[in-house]
Order: structure tokens, then C-alpha cells, then sequence
């Protein structure tokens, strides 16, 4: 196997504050990796560094063997589907135009983009009959985040990021959508990295979790080991499995 | 008589007319780019801003008095009238197309930048259209105050409505006032109306 993205020595500062420090962790093909940690941690920077959003202060991020810097920032981006908690839907467009928007930019043919949106409207659970023509202010939340992961697949992307994607609907929502994600990793097998606060979720999504606790990676385990963890972080986050399941 | 005074409403109903057009125009032509460049440089927007505030808060009658002296663009009659008109449509253009492109959702811009969105993709296809509204209603502000402004430009022989106004206050001839204050007045609702009609067409797209 080998590494689809790789952090080396990655840091990132804002002044005198150093947000991330030191990153070094790669990721490999197919794997979803899951970057856990607290408000602050890190996480979404390290992130937003893998789609070139935000570049290293030190170190570099590699995307397929080249890192991000040399990369031609628009080809980068659009190799690479990102899916973020706000979502980000274009509220001027319809779902289809949505979903079509990067095929549309990478400048598919017509037949070929509505094809391809109807089997991604398809993949994500929605009805492209029903959907189809709807404006983003039409749609629930948990639809809506269906909407942005489908857009995030329609170039076929070689990796996805998502940013807490599930973090804003309801518990119930949230599960149907965790689940749709095991389903589409299953389908698809895409490389994907999951940033989340949730332990649960890290739990049931990740094949690795990297835990990450002021901007410094306190480990990379598999959810598995992850339970028997030591260390302060991995113990809080544990913690907050345990103090629900010793509730009466 | 009074065929000779509804002709001369016509023609200078037209005069008025055409410096609104014009000035407008150039305002449009000058603040919305300005308005998109002062987005994205945050450096220079107190300047440009103030420029234009500065415009705005001399008195309209000063303001056409001050350029008749300036070279080039001053002078008595149209040129200097259409100058002044410009300078004094600018600020409700610029800073509505500010505010509109500034207004655009951050998770929208940041998801457009992250799907591989050039600089121009993003003004075209997202900043501009979510932004036109508030664009248009700076547009039709400018349009309306435009057209009663104008009325001044025949102070400096810019012509148009002003010049019944005009000669009505030196004649003390409420008659020739109002020629020239009820079709200003009259266009100035038409083109509010107008605009607004616009307006909400944009909001149902």
C-alpha cells in the first residue's frame, strides 16, 4: 500500500501560536483515517492543509507523492472532494447544479454531468426525480449534508476530507449518515479523512484514529486499540463512552 | 403657449433624461468593479470609501460650484454636470456591492474555493449572483437620488428639468417650478419602480 497523503513534519503557526506542530502521518489508500480531538486541537487545520486551503509554516504535506505547494492549487482542489459541518451548498443553484458543479468546471459533457448526478443523488440515498431540480433551501439538514457529500464525489475524487460533516443534525439523522458513509466506503473504497470531536463516531467510522490534543499527535491507533489506550486524552475522550455506560 | 411649454417639458424631460443615463452608467461602471476590488483589498477600503463618503457629504449645489473651475473635467455645462452627478451616485453603488460581496456565506466561499474554483469562477458564479440583490438595490438608491440631483446641473447650463426650476424661483413663477419638479418627480417613481421591479425578479431566480 501505499501513503495517498503524507504529512511530514507539518507545522502550522499564526504568529507565536503554533496550531499544529509537527505533523508526521500518512495515510494510505483506502483507509479512513479519523483525526480526533477537542476544540482547538488542530485537526481542521491539519485538514485544510491536505486540500492546500492552508500550506505548512514547516515541514510539507504530500498529496500522491508531491507536495502540496507544487501542486497547481486548482487541479489540487479539485482532485479532492471536501466536505465540511456548514456544507456550503450554492443556495442560487439547484441540488443537480450543485452536485454537477465540478464536472461542470472540469467541462464534461452535458449527457455525461446528468448521468453522473443522478447515480450520485442515487448513492446518497435521494431520489434525483424529487430532488433533482430543489433548491438547497428546500431540503432538511440531513438531506442537505447528503447533497454535500454527493458533490463531494462527483469528479471522482482520489481523497475526500470531511470536517465534522455530521456535526450540526439530529443524533438520529447523524446515524443515518454514518451509516451511509460505511456504505459508500464499502462501495467506493475511497480514501477519506475524518475530522471529529465525537469518540463514538471516530470509533464506528475510522480504521485508524490519530488522536491530536494541542496541536501535537498523542496517537495513532485502530479503533480497537484505541479502547485500551492510556495516556490523559485517550483516557477523557474514553471517558465520555464510560460515564454513559455506568449510568443506572 | 402652451403647446411651446409642453414641448420644451419634452425636450428637457429628455436633456434630464440622458445625464441621468449617463452619469448612472459611468457611476455603475466605476463603483461595482471598485466595490469588488475593495472586497478583496482591505487596504484600500477605508480610502476608497472615503473618497466616496466624502463626495456624498458635500452639498450637492457645492459640489457642481467647486468643479467648474477644475481643468479638463470642469466647466460650465454637461461634462462638469455629468462629473458631478457620478461622484454623487458612487457611494450607495460602492458600499451595497461591498456589503453584498462581504455578505456571501463564508462556508459557501470556502466550499467554492475547496471545489477548485478560480478567482473568476468565484465572482461570476457565486459572489456576484448571491450578491446582485444588494447590488441593485445601491443601484436604485444611486437612480432615484440621481435623478433629483440632476435638477441641480442646470445651476452650471447642464440643462435638463433644473432649468424650468430655475427660472422659476428667479421669477417667483410657481408654474414654471413645478414643470420642471413633477416630471422629475415622475421619473424618479417610474425608475424606483422600475428597479424595484428588477429587484424582486432577481429574488424569485
Amino acid at each position: 500500500m501505499s501513503a495517498v497523503v503524507e504529512f511530514r513534519a507539518a507545522s502550522y503557526r499564526i504568529g507565536a501560536r503554533e496550531i499544529l506542530k509537527s505533523l508526521t502521518l500518512s495515510i494510505e489508500a483506502g483507509e479512513t483515517l479519523v483525526l480526533l480531538g477537542r476544540s482547538g486541537s488542530g485537526k481542521t487545520t491539519a485538514l485544510k492543509m491536505v486540500n492546500g486551503l492552508l500550506f505548512p509554516s514547516a515541514g510539507e504535506v504530500l498529496v500522491d507523492g508531491t507536495p502540496t505547494r507544487r501542486w497547481d492549487p486548482v487541479r489540487l482542489k479539485r482532485r479532492i472532494g471536501y466536505v465540511i459541518q456548514e456544507i456550503g451548498l450554492f443556495p442560487h443553484y439547484t441540488v443537480a447544479e450543485n452536485v454537477g458543479l465540478v464536472p461542470q468546471l472540469e467541462h464534461w459533457e452535458a449527457p455525461r454531468i446528468r448521468s453522473r448526478v443522478e447515480a450520485l443523488l442515487r448513492q446518497v440515498g435521494l431520489d434525483p426525480e424529487q430532488f433533482g431540480a430543489r433548491y438547497p433551501a428546500q431540503l432538511s439538514g440531513g438531506q442537505r449534508q447528503r447533497v454535500g457529500v454527493a458533490r463531494a464525489l462527483a469528479a471522482d475524487p482520489s481523497v475526500l476530507l470531511f470536517d465534522e460533516p455530521f456535526g450540526a443534525v439530529d443524533p438520529v439523522t447523524r446515524l443515518d449518515l454514518q451509516k451511509q458513509f460505511l456504505a459508500l466506503r464499502q462501495e467506493l473504497g475511497k480514501t477519506a479523512i475524518f475530522v471529529t470531536h465525537d469518540v463514538r463516531e471516530a470509533l464506528m467510522l475510522a480504521t485508524r484514529i490519530a488522536l491530536l490534543c494541542d496541536g501535537a499527535l498523542e496517537l495513532v491507533a485502530a479503533p480497537r486499540q484505541f479502547l485500551d489506550a492510556r495516556g490523559n486524552e485517550a483516557c477523557a475522550f474514553l471517558e465520555c463512552l464510560d460515564w454513559k455506560a455506568d449510568r443506572p | 403657449m402652451n403647446t411651446g411649454l409642453a414641448s420644451e417639458i419634452a425636450q428637457l424631460t429628455l436633456e434630464h433624461l440622458t445625464l441621468v443615463l449617463i452619469s448612472m452608467a459611468i457611476a455603475m461602471g466605476v463603483a461595482v468593479p471598485a466595490g469588488i476590488l475593495i472586497a478583496r483589498r482591505l487596504a484600500w477600503r477605508p480610502w476608497v470609501l472615503g473618497f466616496a463618503n466624502v463626495m456624498q457629504t458635500i452639498p450637492s449645489l457645492a459640489l457642481f460650484g467647486f468643479l467648474i473651475p477644475v481643468p479638463l473635467i470642469g466647466g460650465i455645462g454637461k461634462r462638469t454636470a455629468i462629473v458631478a452627478l457620478v461622484l454623487y451616485a458612487l457611494l450607495p453603488i460602492l458600499r451595497n456591492t461591498l456589503v453584498g460581496i462581504l455578505g456571501v456565506d463564508p462556508a459557501v466561499r470556502e466550499s467554492a474555493v475547496a471545489m477548485g474554483m478560480t478567482g473568476r469562477q468565484l465572482l461570476w458564479r457565486v459572489e456576484l449572483p448571491l450578491a446582485a440583490r444588494t447590488i441593485l438595490a445601491g443601484i436604485r438608491v444611486a437612480t432615484v437620488t440621481t435623478i433629483g440631483t440632476a435638477t441641480i446641473a442646470a445651476a452650471i447650463g447642464g440643462g435638463g428639468l433644473g432649468v424650468f426650476i430655475f427660472r422659476g424661483i428667479a421669477s417667483v413663477d410657481s408654474a414654471q417650478i413645478l414643470a420642471g419638479a413633477v416630471p422629475a418627480a415622475c421619473i424618479a417613481l417610474a425608475a424606483d419602480g422600475a428597479l424595484g421591479w428588477v429587484e424582486r425578479r432577481w429574488t424569485a431566480g
